[in-house]
């Protein structure tokens, strides 16, 4: 093969190809921009719910909250996700990229559609917030801009599948894909679930906006849309659980506890996780309580599970790694010792430790068909899903990003003091937003609500419970403290692409990129007696134990409403 | 070998499973059927379990029930929009009316005694959110939900949006009021 198609990184020693390495660094950049763009937006947001602050007006309220749901949402995850899925066929596979010019047709569409709707949304008459909910409409070009967008990623899921048969014909590996490619199989699978709903939905609806279509029914519109809506939360989810265990090879060389179990847990998102969907329609009407518990249960405990077995693999291949390097006494000897200065480690684990016992544990409790009914539409959920998708998501890829800089673009990075805290902040505020907003939202505070003190009403008035403006100036802070760490990151990584010190093709970074993995014979006799992570283990009793409690407490809290028959 | 390369042993499928795993999917997987188990459960023993009673409708359809509701069971006029208070007997049923912006018209309800709510909308998506109990539904147009509701505790409350439905959402309010 003609060697200027590809260089070998001189830290990793993994074959990058020209024309997936430009496309990922596209990718990239756009992602984290949209990600700025998004985040500033977040914070006037999170500003105007403040009481004492109200920072915004009405319409520049839910104009700003459209914007940043569809920003971050769908502009910053999506592009950062088509980056994810070039690198872990491309790259791990050491295989050239199908196809580039359809992966850089797909990318142009999906600027396009990025930069599209974020003008169209500016205008100010497509405040519908990113679910559109019909028969709310929204001018044809926000519609269409999302289409474009979708198209645009589409293209980016077949150059992949294609990159995976080229690999495959010309041999570029033995044996079975990495563990970290399987994931992102998964992800991209889900990910043409996702378009082909998305797809349903949305033609229908322009259509409708510019009088071609004369009715879309409201529950129809909220069934397919979620089908489109949810399961574009799995890939989020698919790839970020790539992405940790990519972090936990990189950073102590770890390999998967049974290949088997984890590669079965990603095979149960494709099989069941784009069931659950209903979910989001537990107090719709003309939604039948059999299909609510069948799609709740059946379906979803099943990914539940999925994503639980998942959050005991990960950290427990990097404790069986550390402990095979020699970090072996008592319970937490591996996790003390783990690189806690180094943002790609404590990124990664704030991720899973947030995602888990933040994200995961509310998501399934608010889950259950009738607990649903104190939870719905209040904070309570924009508090869950920064959990999952900011704390998860958003911060396992920064964490990604972290690495991918100095391995990819060939730049060190800057200010890495403030990198090494950066993951704290962010962890630390986007907590904040998610515990208070989840509060407020047990109280009974709405989302997407400009004015809970009802000023506007001419005297018709909610007071709620005290706490609950307590709560929402916490977030407020915590808001403060989350966007300065995001504005860090976006500083970091911008900073580091302009002005970090350049490496050569073959110079090695300064600081040392990936671990060698533990000999095989090291992992024998690890742990205590008969289990290897003693330590993972206890954190998954921890887990456990929260879970089934907060569970319970929440029956509790139902019960004691009015009767619902 | 790592999660970044293929598989040590091409015969992966073969290898055993750790037992830390194995105990960890088994708890798991009996916790999922416990979680399972508790919704039926709940639909048995438990009294907060939304009813799917749904009908087709249409916004002037629905208006001119509500209407007949007040008509006939008006008791007062409340509040700087003299939203009529409806007094319905125990049993009845119950209109609520759903549009921009607001919920109309207020209700007067006797603490213990059971109601049928029916939800729906004039115009787009809206969301009962009744508070302080914090009973949340979605209310559709097009769609009659029926809902039987026993309130539990004497007092005012109110009916907020919790779906976004324009500019005017956080102006969208009503009241109920719960009697001995
Ligand atoms: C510093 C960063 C961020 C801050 C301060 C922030 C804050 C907020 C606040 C206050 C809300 C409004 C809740 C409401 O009134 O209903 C919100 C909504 C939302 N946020 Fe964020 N957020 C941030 C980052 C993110 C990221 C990274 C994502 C996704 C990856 C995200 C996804 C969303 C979504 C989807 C909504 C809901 C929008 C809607 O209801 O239509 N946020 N955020
Ligand atoms: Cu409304
Ligand atoms: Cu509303």
């Amino acid at each position: 093969m003609d060697n200027q198609q590809f260089r070998v990184c001189p830290d990793t020693g993994l074959k990058f190809f020209r024309s997936a390495e430009a496309l990922m660094k596209a990718n990239a950049v756009a992602a984290v921009v949209f990600l700025l763009v998004g985040g500033i937006y977040g914070l006037g947001v999170g500003l105007t719910r403040w009481p004492a602050v109200h920072l915004l007006q009405a319409d520049q309220f839910y104009l700003a909250l459209t914007a940043h749901g569809i920003n971050v949402l769908l502009f910053w995850c999506i592009f950062f996700e088509i980056a994810v899925l070039y690198f872990c066929s491309s790259v791990l596979l050491g295989c050239r990229l199908a196809a580039p010019k359809v992966a850089w047709a797909g990318f142009a569409l999906m600027l396009i559609g990025a930069l599209m709707n974020n003008y169209v949304v500016l205008q100010g008459n497509a405040s519908v917030m990113f679910t559109s909910y019909a028969p709310m409409e929204a001018p044809p070009l926000f519609y269409l801009s999302l289409i474009l967008f979708a198209v645009g990623a589409l293209f980016g899921c077949f150059v992949f599948f294609g990159t995976l048969v080229i690999a495959k014909n010309e041999k570029t590996y033995e044996g079975s894909v990495p563990l970290v490619t399987f994931g992102a199989i998964t992800a991209a699978i889900i990910a043409v679930f996702t378009i082909v709903s998305g797809a349903i939905i949305l033609i229908p609806t322009l259509a409708w906006s510019v009088g071609l279509i004369s009715h879309i029914d409201s529950l129809m519109y909220r069934l397919v849309w979620w089908a489109f809506g949810h399961s574009s939360q799995q890939i989020n989810i698919a790839a970020q659980i790539a992405v940790w265990y990519a972090i936990a090879s990189i950073v102590f060389g770890a390999k998967p506890m049974s290949e088997k179990v984890s590669r079965m847990a990603f095979l149960l998102y494709i099989l069941f996780l784009q069931l659950a969907s209903a979910h989001h329609l537990l107090v719709d009407p003309g939604v039948s309580s059999e299909f609510k518990m069948f799609n709740t249960s059946y379906a979803m405990y099943l990914a539940v599970m999925a994503s639980m077995i998942h959050g005991l693999t990960v950290p427990g291949s990097i404790e069986a790694a550390q402990r095979a390097h020699g970090f072996n006494s008592g319970f937490f000897e591996w996790l003390r010792k783990a690189p806690w200065g180094n943002p790609t480690f404590s990124g990664m684990f704030i991720s899973l430790i947030g995602f888990g016992f933040l994200g995961g544990i509310t998501g399934v409790v608010m889950g259950a068909e009738q607990i649903n009914i104190i939870v719905h539409n209040t904070l309570y959920v924009p508090g869950h899903f920064h959990a999952t998708v900011v704390l998860g998501t958003t911060l396992a890829f920064m964490a990604f990003t972290y690495w991918l800089v100095p391995i990819l673009f060939r730049r060190e990075l800057i200010m890495k003091g403030l990198a090494s805290w950066q993951p704290y902040l962010f962890g630390l505020g986007m907590s904040g937003v998610a515990l208070f907003m989840m509060g407020a939202g047990t109280l009974g505070v709405p989302r997407r609500h400009y004015d809970i003190s009802f000023s506007g009403t001419g005297g018709i008035v909610h007071e709620f419970p005290a706490a609950a403006n307590t709560l929402m100036a916490l977030n407020g802070l915590s808001v403060l403290l989350a966007v300065i760490g995001g504005a860090s990151f976006c500083i970091i990584i911008v900073g580091s692409l302009l002005f970090g010190k350049k490496l050569g093709e073959n110079e090695k970074c300064s600081v040392s990129m990936i671990t060698a993995p533990p000999a095989e014979e090291a992992y024998e006799g690890i742990g205590k007696g008969p289990i290897t992570v003693p330590g993972t283990l206890v954190l998954a009793m921890i887990f456990f134990v929260s879970f089934a409690v907060y569970y319970f407490i929440n029956w509790k809290y139902l019960a004691e409403t009015w009767g619902i028959g | 070998m790592t999660s970044l390369s293929p598989p040590a042993n091409k015969l992966w499928w073969n290898e055993p499973i750790e037992k830390t795993e194995l105990l960890w999917i088994s708890l798991v997987f009996v916790w999922g059927l416990v979680m399972t188990f508790m919704m039926p459960f709940w639909h048995i023993t438990g009294d907060q379990n939304l009813s799917t009673e749904t009908y087709r409708t249409t916004p002037e359809a629905f208006l001119a029930k509500a209407q007949k509701m007040v008509d006939k069971y008006t008791v007062r006029k409340d509040g700087p929009r003299q939203t009529p208070v409806v007094k319905p007997p125990a049993g009845s049923d119950v209109y609520l009316v759903a549009r921009l912006w607001d919920w109309w018209p207020s209700l007067e309800l006797q603490k213990g005694q059971s109601y049928r709510f029916h939800l729906s909308s004039m115009d787009w998506q809206h969301g009962f959110s009744l508070q302080p109990a914090n009973i949340n539904i979605q209310v559709l147009p097009d769609y009659e939900h029926v809902v039987q509701f026993t309130p539990n505790k004497t007092g005012e409350y109110s009916v907020i949006c919790n779906e976004y439905c324009g500019i005017g959402h956080h102006l969208m309010i009503g009241k109920i009021y719960v009697v001995d």
